[in-house]
């Protein structure tokens, strides 16, 4: 028996070394690959996997959960990206570009498409979430107003000063709650939450509910978004 | 006369040894993902016995700060094969048959009760010797529900929106993600105690579970 254990123990303990090591070996070659926005390639190769799958599940007729009035928690302020910068709201106009024609619209330009509503979560990649009253016009009806020349597949958005960017997948940006929004818990805007105009976007964690919109580009190249460059999911969607 | 005697099949050695490494990695980028909003607490009413949080010069000398981006990539990486293997184990118990050894039954909890007595030296006699006692039933099973708690509560926190009906099941995505967050916790605890029992039992069982066989009288 001592022969037959002696050789069984050899075996096990020489096979779990070797899968230990194989083990070790695949950690560190997949930390020491190249990084594609901040990230080794092999993760963002599986964000980007995630996200097909994530693509194909998606629909718009799958809604963020509607809470009450009473539900509306205080705002919270993360971050002042693309807002660094003086702003003169009465010279403000959202530029649309890849549309026919190059187009530039005042905020009464943006109230005057159809009023929505809505009290969503706010949930942000740090782990916190709001939620939050807000009132504008949907993304889907500005595009159907100005439409790109064939069907788009991406919508970039950026401040005026370029100082924060997200780019939006098609399918997330022609969602019925991905709203232009220029109301938050009953009154306007407040300049650290975006003033004239920013992005509520449930569909989405925080950082793509982007502040200060000044310009909106159809384009069918991935758009630069200012986290994805620094390690995080491109789609960052929910 | 000592003997050899077969106990781990193969297939299960494999894929506990392949989900150890896999639930560490799984823990510590949550941790990683964690230190963002470090919110929870341990507490009896509004009486905090522990704040679920480092100050910032500890999280610092433990290198977890300012590293949620890739926390949540290794998250997002190594969730498929935390899951995968996860499923097969299941898959793989039910196929061959090992869940009998596993499950509870009716007399489980009074055995587990006879196994906590006995280890806490309280009562003499030892628990009858199945593959598996009433407390090892209820952790190796509990552990494993535990695990299909992490990856819903995890799918609900994922995808809030899309998924909406599983977060709503689980209270909503702040309790989807305090539930994820203890699950966490739950198997810290689960570690502690097992490896406490894999000491006390001693390196004929510990040998068990790395080559199969044990020495039995």
């Amino acid at each position: 028996m001592s022969d037959e254990l002696t050789r069984l123990t050899r075996r096990g303990f020489l096979t779990m070394g070797i899968a230990a090591g194989a083990g070790f070996a695949g950690w560190k070659w997949l930390r020491t690959r190249t990084p594609e926005g901040g990230l080794a390639w092999p993760f963002r190769s599986v964000l980007e996997l995630n996200e097909s799958l994530a693509e194909g599940y998606f629909s718009t007729s799958r809604l963020s959960p509607a809470f009450r009035a009473a539900d509306v928690t205080r705002a919270r302020l993360n971050g002042r990206l693309g807002l660094k910068s003086e702003i003169d709201l009465d010279r403000w106009r959202l530029r649309i570009e890849g549309a026919k024609e190059p187009v530039e619209l005042t905020i009464d330009d943006i109230r005057a498409l159809p009023v929505r509503e809505m009290i969503t979560e706010l949930r942000c990649i740090e782990g916190w979430s709001t939620i939050v009253a807000w009132r504008g016009a949907r993304l889907s009806d500005l595009m159907a107003r100005f439409p790109p020349p064939q069907q788009t597949q991406y919508v970039a958005l950026e401040t005026p000063d370029r100082g924060y960017y997200v780019g939006l997948d098609a399918g997330s940006a022609m969602h019925p709650q991905t709203l232009l929004a220029y109301e938050m818990n009953g009154a306007p805007l407040p300049s650290l939450h975006g003033a004239p105009l920013r992005l509520a976007i449930p569909v989405k964690y925080g950082i793509k509910n982007i502040k200060r919109i000044g310009t909106l580009r159809y384009t069918n190249i991935r758009p630069a978004d200012f986290w994805a460059e620094r390690g995080y999911d491109w789609y960052a969607g929910h | 006369m000592p003997q050899l005697k077969k106990k781990h099949p193969l297939a299960i050695r494999w894929f506990h040894w392949i989900n150890f490494p896999l639930l560490a990695l799984m823990i510590w980028s949550g941790i990683l993902i964690y230190w963002a909003y470090p919110a929870y607490r341990l507490a009896l009413g509004d009486f905090t016995i522990a704040r679920m949080n480092l100050d910032q010069t500890t999280w610092r000398a433990l290198h977890v700060n300012n590293r949620l981006a890739e926390g949540m990539a290794l998250h997002f990486f190594f969730m498929w094969l935390f899951g995968i293997n996860g499923l097969l184990y299941v898959a793989y118990t039910f196929i061959s048959g090992e869940w009998r050894e596993l499950a509870p039954d009716r007399h489980t909890l009074r055995q587990a009760w006879h196994v906590v007595l006995h280890d806490l030296h309280i009562r003499k006699e030892p628990p009858p010797s199945t593959k598996f006692n009433g407390a090892q039933k209820l952790a190796y099973t509990g552990v494993v529900l535990m695990g299909v708690g992490s990856l819903l509560t995890g799918l609900a926190i994922y995808k809030p929106v899309q998924l909406s009906w599983l977060t709503a099941v689980f209270g909503g995505y702040p309790m989807a993600r305090f539930i994820h967050f203890w699950l966490t916790v739950g198997y810290v605890a689960f570690f502690i105690a097992h490896i406490a029992q894999v000491v006390r039992a001693g390196w004929n069982n510990f040998r068990a579970m790395v080559i199969g066989y044990e020495v039995v009288e």
